[in-house]
């Protein structure tokens, strides 16, 4: 996939594979689960990516190798241009103050023994990044940024509601400025009218320090709220990837058209009544061949049975990877034939 | 107000289940506060009721309680009167509302893995009630219970029907929580939240499995949910629960186009709706969060996040009054409004 833009992107990620074992009898021989299997993607700066997707589609293994709680079998991760994917533990570390991480359980994730203090300040001391009196105004002035408080300085997590506490989360995540956050479903657990004043502070945050985010998320309506582009996995796979509004539009993929219908919409005027997909996600020990998708797709022939098919762009910057579809793919047909 | 719809039903669709005024409280070491202050609400033959709420609501604990299952202690019913078909059931003795769950009133649950038994295969759990409610012998329940299997559409329901809940998908299980709710042919089905726990695809699955069965067997549905979007595609009727109240009761369609609460309105406000334009919608949310329960407000528990609210609303507690036949809603603001214009259209 080309990137046009002059400046590199802030994350590119090629070709991205994880691979974990599974412990079967003693004898039999060894298996690996593909959890991603073959990802590239990139994010530009002051960008928000969604990676949309089922359960056991890869893409919290994507947030986590990123992050660098996983360790990738193979493929490249370039921060800036650098590839962090095989760096040790110490070189680790000023990578990770570009990066943070916002969690889905904003409790579990949240120090109990901790107050908001302490755990936004953690981070400030880590990274050196400011001491006494500087550290303390600069917490309050995150507390402040996320909508807490000064008064919340000295209170424990068990003190604070839900939203409150992804707020907290947020500041954490804030402390070390970094460029991009990750953030694997971070407004799933939370209450609906919670929801909408995340959704509206990572937003005005985004606008206020240009950062980017790559949103790891299920709820379809919410990421056509918060994205700019959408990719959409299914089975360690990228199967689409485009600008949101493209993506919902017009989706191309099966797959993407499937997950969209499922959406149920909050009007009962308008009530599903086409056929909802088939079948179940495959396991990913041993995912189905071809395209990871054909035993529940509608148009599926047989190349999709033999063949993985690859990305192919459809409109700029609108990529899907399906061979039914690129048959009839005029945008391609269009373009001039670069070796 | 003038009723919307101009045929007024001659008489009410039959009540299978009334909930009169339940409360119910918290009983702790740090003291006792109320969770349930008069819930109140009809479910009518055939017809799904949805009970929408956040988290803290309220809700999970109404539902518990129609089976008399609410974890006690902590959770202590105080009053109020649950009628099924006329008779209420919080006066039973144990012995007779074993009888009545499973058989009567059944659920569903969000998570089916929990749910079901693990160390039984499914065809078992399927059995059971049937051989205990129903009197079937072994063989005739086994039978049943693959013919449930069929009607969720699991496939090749006669292995199936021999596994345990470890060997099913998430979707599988769920399909079998549903066959196993409805082997005995309940009154009402209660089902907590079915389809939070699974993805769109498989949510998508089970919402039209539902309503194929309501079409098929009417049985009358409590859905207890969060997500109003569910609602909309499944409900007939909603309850709105705030912090252990009722504040709104409608026809879905009322309660989509016109709603009157501030706390439904801030709701519809908050979701997201997918659109094929675009344009990003703003979502306004609705600012604060539930009061704990233990710590809800005098008056209206609303009203310290209510833009709406008059000194009425910190005083005493609305009650839940008629704007139409077939919409009720618990505000001040709302009827101080409604009155107002009632006045004014009779002054005119």
């Amino acid at each position: 996939m080309s990137e046009l833009s002059s400046s590199p992107p802030l994350l590119q990620v090629d070709d991205l594979i994880v691979r974990y074992p599974v412990k079967k009898g003693l004898l039999q021989p060894r298996k690996h689960v593909h959890a991603v299997n073959g990802v590239s993607f990139t994010v530009r700066r002051g960008e928000t990516l969604a990676l949309v997707g089922e359960s056991g589609c890869g893409k919290t293994t994507v947030g986590r190798s990123i992050m660098r709680l996983v360790r990738p079998s193979s493929g490249a991760i370039r921060v800036d241009g650098i590839d962090v994917a095989s760096l040790s533990r110490r070189q680790l570390k000023p990578y990770r103050r570009k990066i943070q991480m916002v969690f889905q359980d904003p409790y579990a994730s949240l120090n109990p023994r901790m107050t908001a203090g302490e755990i936004i300040g953690e981070p400030l001391g880590n990274f050196g990044i400011a001491h006494g009196a500087d550290r303390e105004s600069r917490i309050m002035s995150l507390l402040e940024r996320v909508g807490l408080g000064r008064s919340h300085f000295h209170r424990y997590p068990h003190e604070f509601s839900g939203g409150q506490r992804q707020r907290l989360g947020i500041a954490r995540a804030l402390a070390v400025e970094p460029s991009l956050i990750v953030g694997d479903e971070p407004l799933s657990a939370l209450d609906v009218s919670v929801q909408a004043q995340i959704v509206n502070l990572l937003d005005h945050l985004q606008q206020e320090f240009g950062l980017s985010y790559l949103f790891i998320a299920h709820d379809l309506a919410v990421v056509q709220q918060i994205s700019h582009r959408v990719a959409v996995m299914y089975l360690g796979r990228i199967v689409e990837i485009g600008e949101t509004a493209d993506i919902f539009r017009a989706p191309i993929h099966p797959y993407t058209q499937a997950l969209l219908a499922a959406v149920p919409l909050p009007d009962p005027r308008k009530r599903r009544t086409i056929e909802p997909l088939r079948g179940e996600v495959p396991s990913p020990i041993s995912p189905p061949s071809g395209c990871a998708f054909h035993p529940r797709c509608p148009l599926a022939e047989d190349r999709c049975r033999r063949e993985v098919p690859r990305a192919q762009e459809f409109q700029a910057g609108h990529f899907a990877a399906c061979h039914v579809m690129a048959r009839n793919n005029q945008y391609a047909a269009l373009q001039p034939v670069t070796a | 107000m003038i009723p919307s719809s101009p045929t007024l039903p001659l008489s009410e669709p039959d009540t299978v289940l009334e909930v009169r005024d339940l409360q119910v409280q918290f009983e702790t070491i740090d003291g006792v506060a109320p969770v349930l202050e008069g819930l109140s609400y009809k479910l009518h033959a055939g017809e799904t009721l949805a009970i929408v709420g956040e988290s803290g609501c309220g809700k999970t604990i109404g539902a518990l309680s129609l089976l008399r299952l609410a974890p006690s202690p902590p959770a202590r019913i105080t009053g109020g009167a649950i009628l099924l078909n006329g008779r209420d059931i919080l006066t039973l003795p144990e012995e007779d509302m074993r009888g009545i769950r499973g058989n009567d009133i059944a659920m569903i649950f969000q998570e089916p893995m929990t749910a079901l038994n693990p160390v039984l295969t499914i065809g078992h759990q399927i059995v059971e009630p049937l051989m205990l409610h129903k009197r079937l012998s072994r063989a005739a329940a086994w039978e049943r219970a693959v013919e449930m299997l069929r009607l969720v559409e699991i496939p090749e329901p006669e292995r199936r029907v021999k596994e345990y809940p470890h060997q099913l998908s998430g979707g599988m299980r769920q399909r079998a929580m549903i066959a196993m709710a409805l082997a005995c042919g309940p009154k009402v089905l209660v089902a907590d939240e079915p389809t939070t726990a699974l993805d769109v695809t498989i949510q998508a699955q089970i919402l039209a499995l539902m309503a194929d069965l309501k079409r098929r067997i009417g049985t009358a549905i409590l859905l207890i949910t969060h997500d109003l979007a569910v609602v909309a595609q499944t409900a007939d009727r909603v309850v709105v629960m705030y912090a252990g109240r009722v504040v709104e009761d409608a026809s879905v369609f009322e309660l989509f186009e016109n709603p009157r609460h501030p706390y439904t309105r801030g709701l519809l406000a908050s979701i997201p709706k997918l659109s094929d334009g675009n344009e990003r919608q703003k979502l306004e949310g609705i600012p604060g969060s539930v009061p704990p329960v233990g710590a809800r407000p005098p008056g209206c528990t609303f009203a310290p996040r209510c833009t709406l609210a008059i000194d009425a609303c910190r005083q005493s507690v609305p009650a839940l009054d008629s704007v139409s036949p077939t919409h009720k809603v618990a505000c001040w603001a709302v009827m101080d409004k409604t009155s107002k214009k009632e006045l004014e259209r009779a002054i005119v």
